[in-house]
């Protein structure tokens, strides 16, 4: 197994604030936009760029919530484990409010669409975005693509996108895992 | 810990504590889901799960039904009354029969304690047992203990009364291995006719004076007198057995503690409870049937996802 670091700390801590500016510059004061953290990886994401658009950018407030997509995932019984869920918080209603989904790597597009499912449970959006820290390009199983990304990288199917967090791994840093 | 350790839900005694945690976490992603606007999810739209009920219920068939909808299951009931079972049809062929339309899963309530787990090993479906004579019912005492969990934060360490007809309870077997594997202490009390010889060897203590299990517990599990399974007088009168094992409020206003009442349903009003109590603030008997419908999801869930 080799890996290679695709973004150092700083590297993504320039990103995140590029795309604070970019969700900035499109939803202003937020005070229509809800942010949603998809389980379990994309709620890391969500919160960091809650904290820059809120300690940087002087946003007063921002709805965000977690969202778990497992009872939505079409491989249910296709693997040979159970799929477990994760929580779901979402105390506010996102009928007519601009949803900003949320996650760390698109990938095939499949956990996309599952949340694009999802979300309806909780009302009807007036739009939804999609931002992503890593999209992985040419591996799209479905016609879904970010309105907003971190990088773009192209990593074959064997390779794995690594996305760790100080919160929860030690350090800020995204490997490309080759097996 | 991310799967069962069994194919088919029979009883409690089946399961081990790992098992349970599994679908408490899972129950409780369930219950959020079913206090959305919109109550359902995807996952198991292809499977098919037969209701097969040669018993009467209502609770536990309604409950069964929804949990098997909101998670967008094809469902088809079967009671005995109306069916071929009548004319003489066994209970294999019965169930065969219902297979052959292409059916995943199977939820069976029988009279005859073992039903679930002659039919698991005779016919090709993942079991839930909703019930089996006095036997055990596995998803009642699972609910049962999910509201104990969710009212004191954990089941270990807590005392539990479980009060009435033990001998002819399938809810008060099932109640009993669980929570003797979630680590309560238990205590059965109610007329020595009804409760089993040698009851102790399950690791529970017998208490026949109710205000003395009451002033030990922290929950009091009330079970209902089974008019229908009563073959012979176990008790003088109704009215008796009232007075000694009966829950009223001023009993329950004159104990050391507050206690918490639950009851699996249908409840005999005024018989081992009184009104004021079912409907007081220290019961969570209606908490108890919502817990049902989030406990019965992830059981399905959980076993659904071992059918391959």
């Amino acid at each position: 197994m080799s890996q290679k670091v695709l973004l150092s700390s700083k590297e993504i801590n320039i990103i995140l604030h590029r795309l604070a500016c970019q969700l900035l510059e499109n939803h202003l004061d937020f005070s229509n936009t809800v942010l949603i953290g998809l389980q379990p990886r994309g709620t890391y994401v969500a919160e960091r760029l809650t904290k820059i658009l809120k300690n940087e950018y002087g946003v007063k407030k921002i709805d965000v919530g977690f969202l778990d997509i497992t009872f939505y995932r079409d491989d249910f019984r296709r693997g040979d484990k159970t799929l477990e869920a994760t929580e779901t918080k979402i105390d506010f209603l996102v009928e007519d409010k601009r949803v900003v989904l949320i996650d760390d790597v698109l990938y095939t597009g499949r956990s996309i669409r599952a949340a694009l499912t999802a979300i309806q449970s909780f009302g009807r959006p007036a739009e939804i975005e999609l931002l992503t820290l890593i999209d992985r390009r040419f591996s799209r199983h479905l016609p879904i693509q970010p309105n907003y990304r971190g990088r773009q990288v192209d990593a074959i199917n064997e390779e794995k996108v690594k996305v760790m967090w100080k919160e929860n791994d030690g350090e800020d840093i995204i490997y490309l895992i080759k097996n | 810990m991310s799967e069962l350790s069994v194919n088919h839900l029979l009883g409690i005694k089946y399961l081990n504590e790992d098992d349970i945690q599994l679908i408490f976490e899972t129950a409780d992603h369930f219950k959020e889901v079913i206090n959305r606007s919109i109550k359902k999810v995807p996952s198991l739209r292809d499977i098919t799960i037969a209701n097969v009920f040669f018993e009467n219920s209502t609770r536990t068939k309604l409950s069964f039904e929804l949990a098997e909808k909101r998670l967008s299951a094809d469902v088809i009931n079967f009671s005995a009354s109306q069916s071929s079972v009548k004319k003489g049809e066994t209970l294999i062929d019965t169930v065969n029969n219902i297979l052959s339309m292409k059916v995943d899963m199977v939820v069976m309530r029988h009279p005859n304690p073992g039903a679930g787990i002659f039919l698991s090993k005779n016919v090709k479906a993942s079991i839930i047992n909703a019930g089996d004579g006095a036997h055990e019912h596995p998803t009642q005492a699972l609910l049962d203990s999910f509201s104990i969990r969710e009212k004191f934060g954990d089941v270990a360490g807590k005392n539990v009364v479980i009060v009435g007809d033990i001998l002819h309870s399938r809810v008060a077997l099932s109640n009993i291995f669980a929570l003797r594997l979630q680590g309560a202490n238990i205590k059965v009390c109610g007329p020595k006719t009804l409760l089993p010889k040698h009851i102790e060897t399950l690791g529970v203590e017998v208490e026949t004076d109710l205000r003395k299990a009451l002033n030990w517990c922290d929950v009091a599990n009330m079970l209902r007198i089974q008019n229908e399974r009563l073959d012979i007088s176990y008790f003088p009168t109704t009215r008796e057995y009232t007075q000694q094992f009966g829950v009223n409020k001023m009993l329950l206003d004159s104990l050391d503690k507050e206690i918490v009442i639950m009851h699996p349903g249908p409840i005999n009003r005024g018989v081992e409870i009184t009104s004021d109590v079912a409907d007081s603030k220290q019961s969570i008997i209606l908490n108890q049937v919502e817990n049902g419908v989030a406990i019965r999801m992830a059981v399905i869930y959980l076993l659904a996802s071992k059918i391959k």
